[in-house]
């Protein structure tokens, strides 16, 4: 689908040289967070599989894996995990090779012959049942729920018709909703594993003392008309379609069944997003209300208007338009095959507006404290 | 998923429903006050005067909601309702309380 080389930082302090790699070489992509080190327990795993995920996905041809040198997550063993996908994986320490200028001269030649061998591969027909297809809605208003995240289950029913994988998460905004979905789980495990995940993620906001509505619905959710988080689940889970909940994993974990699949992670939009593409997304359908210009370094997020005030306000960000369900225009069975011909086109190498942009938006779900 | 459209002044309003069991239908055009609506749902019909501007996207009473009670849309529960809600009423966070995440409540008890 896509075959950039990555420049992966696994340390703040080597997030600069990345970057400055990719202003040296074309074909590579990387991105700007602030984790790595002084992290310990699940904290230090989850960023570790969140690091080895963006490194494994398929969308990546081969891998620089630029250190430090001293942090907690060593470069080394995250390029070691990264390899036994097959793919090309070199390591560049900042500390080792004498500095940023060198690591960066360093870097960037092992770039620079990654880009070269893979521009000499061939696109190739792959079926839809290798897809792996996150969902995700951000910036919500009352129009989610009636027309995007509809559209966008119809196209979940139909990637998992043709043998597929499509991911629901955003566990925050299923809290109201969750009967439903354990109602459709393959087994009274994967059951029993929503009400977990969902009664571990309100005890945060028990923990904090906090109305979780302070934070969510957010005050631009709010003026669309969105009343409380109960409303923002319900019209959220409309993106899982109607097909039976197979499996249920946790943040950054590939997903080990086909068919629909929840992740575990919060409703925040980027750490959604890295959660899913870390988990093998290929390509996500991503429904916003208000509007937003999120992207991936790594997977095209194909941004879907659900109203045609806010389509044609932020034409720049927005790939589809839905809002012609509410204006009664099409239903969400035309929407959703027009979509889904979307995916596909998108698949093949139609550009989405947030690759177009570099919005190469980047952020891990930290579980514990910095130390 | 029950739509309607009526006429007002010569100008079209519509709302959406989304199952007949629900106590809020959603405008999908802002709806001056003092409008008259037909709302139909299923076997639900209701004849509903909008009291105040319903901008797009937000939500109105079909039917007399009391204090305490359940507040529903698509059939299940979005919260509750903090004070007695007419007919026609703008029903939103003003009126509306969630029940699920809130630490807050847990905190005072």
């Amino acid at each position: 689908m896509r075959n950039h080389v990555l420049i992966l930082p696994t340390i703040t302090c080597a997030a600069q040289a990345a970057h400055q790699i990719t202003q040296l070489v074309s074909g590579t992509v990387s991105f700007i967070h602030q984790h790595g080190c002084a992290q310990v327990g699940v904290d230090f795993e989850q960023t570790f599989r969140t690091y080895a995920g963006m490194g494994a996905n398929p969308n990546v041809y081969g891998v620089v894996v630029l250190g430090l040198g001293c942090e907690t997550h060593q470069a080394r063993s995250v390029a070691e995990e990264i390899a036994k996908s097959g793919k090309p994986v070199e390591v560049v320490s900042i500390q080792d090779h004498g500095g940023t200028l060198m690591a960066i001269a360093q870097g960037a030649r092992i770039a620079a012959a990654m880009v070269a061998d893979a521009s000499r591969l061939m696109r190739e027909p792959v079926p839809v049942s290798e897809l792996i297809v996150g969902t995700e809605c951000g910036g919500s208003d009352a129009c989610s729920g009636i027309s995007a995240n509809p559209a966008v289950g119809w196209v979940s029913d139909a990637v998992v018709d043709a043998g597929g994988t499509s991911i629901l998460a955003e566990t925050t905004e299923l809290i109201g909703a969750e009967h439903l979905l354990a109602a459709r789980a393959a087994d009274d495990r994967v059951a029993k594993r929503v009400y977990e995940v969902i009664q571990a993620m309100e005890s945060r906001a028990f923990m904090m003392g906090v109305d979780i509505r302070t934070g969510n619905p957010s005050p631009g959710n709010i003026r669309g008309g969105l009343s409380s988080l109960e409303e923002k689940s319900l019209g959220a889970a409309a993106k899982a379609g109607s097909r039976p909940l197979q499996e249920l994993v946790d943040y950054a974990q590939r997903p080990s069944k086909k068919g629909l699949v929840w992740m575990d992670t919060p409703g925040q939009d980027i750490e959604q997003l890295t959660g899913m593409v870390a988990g093998g997304a290929q390509v996500v359908l991503f429904t916003s209300g208000r509007g937003t210009p999120t992207g991936s370094p790594i997977a095209p997020v194909i941004k879907i208007a659900t109203n045609s005030h806010m389509y044609s306000r932020m034409g720049d960000n927005m790939d589809f338009n839905a809002g012609t369900v509410i204006e009664g225009t099409e239903t969400i069975e035309e929407v959703g095959g027009r979509l889904y011909g979307e995916l596909l086109a998108v698949c093949s190498g139609k550009l989405t507006r947030s690759e177009i942009l570099k919005q190469h938006d980047f952020g891990i779900w930290r579980i514990g404290p910095t130390f | 998923m029950c739509t309607a459209t009526w006429t007002n002044v010569q100008k079209a309003h519509k709302v959406v429903m989304m199952k007949p069991v629900d106590s809020v239908a959603v405008a999908l055009t802002d709806i001056p006050a003092g409008t008259r609506v037909r709302v139909v749902c299923g076997e639900s019909v209701f004849e509903v005067e909008v009291l105040e501007p319903i901008d797009f996207g937000h939500k109105f009473a079909v039917r007399p909601i009391a204090a305490g009670e359940s507040i529903l849309k698509y059939g299940e529960v979005i919260g509750r309702a903090t004070s007695d809600i007419r007919p026609g009423q703008h029903v939103h966070i003003h009126n509306l309380e969630g029940v699920r995440g809130r630490g807050d409540q847990l905190a005072k008890s």
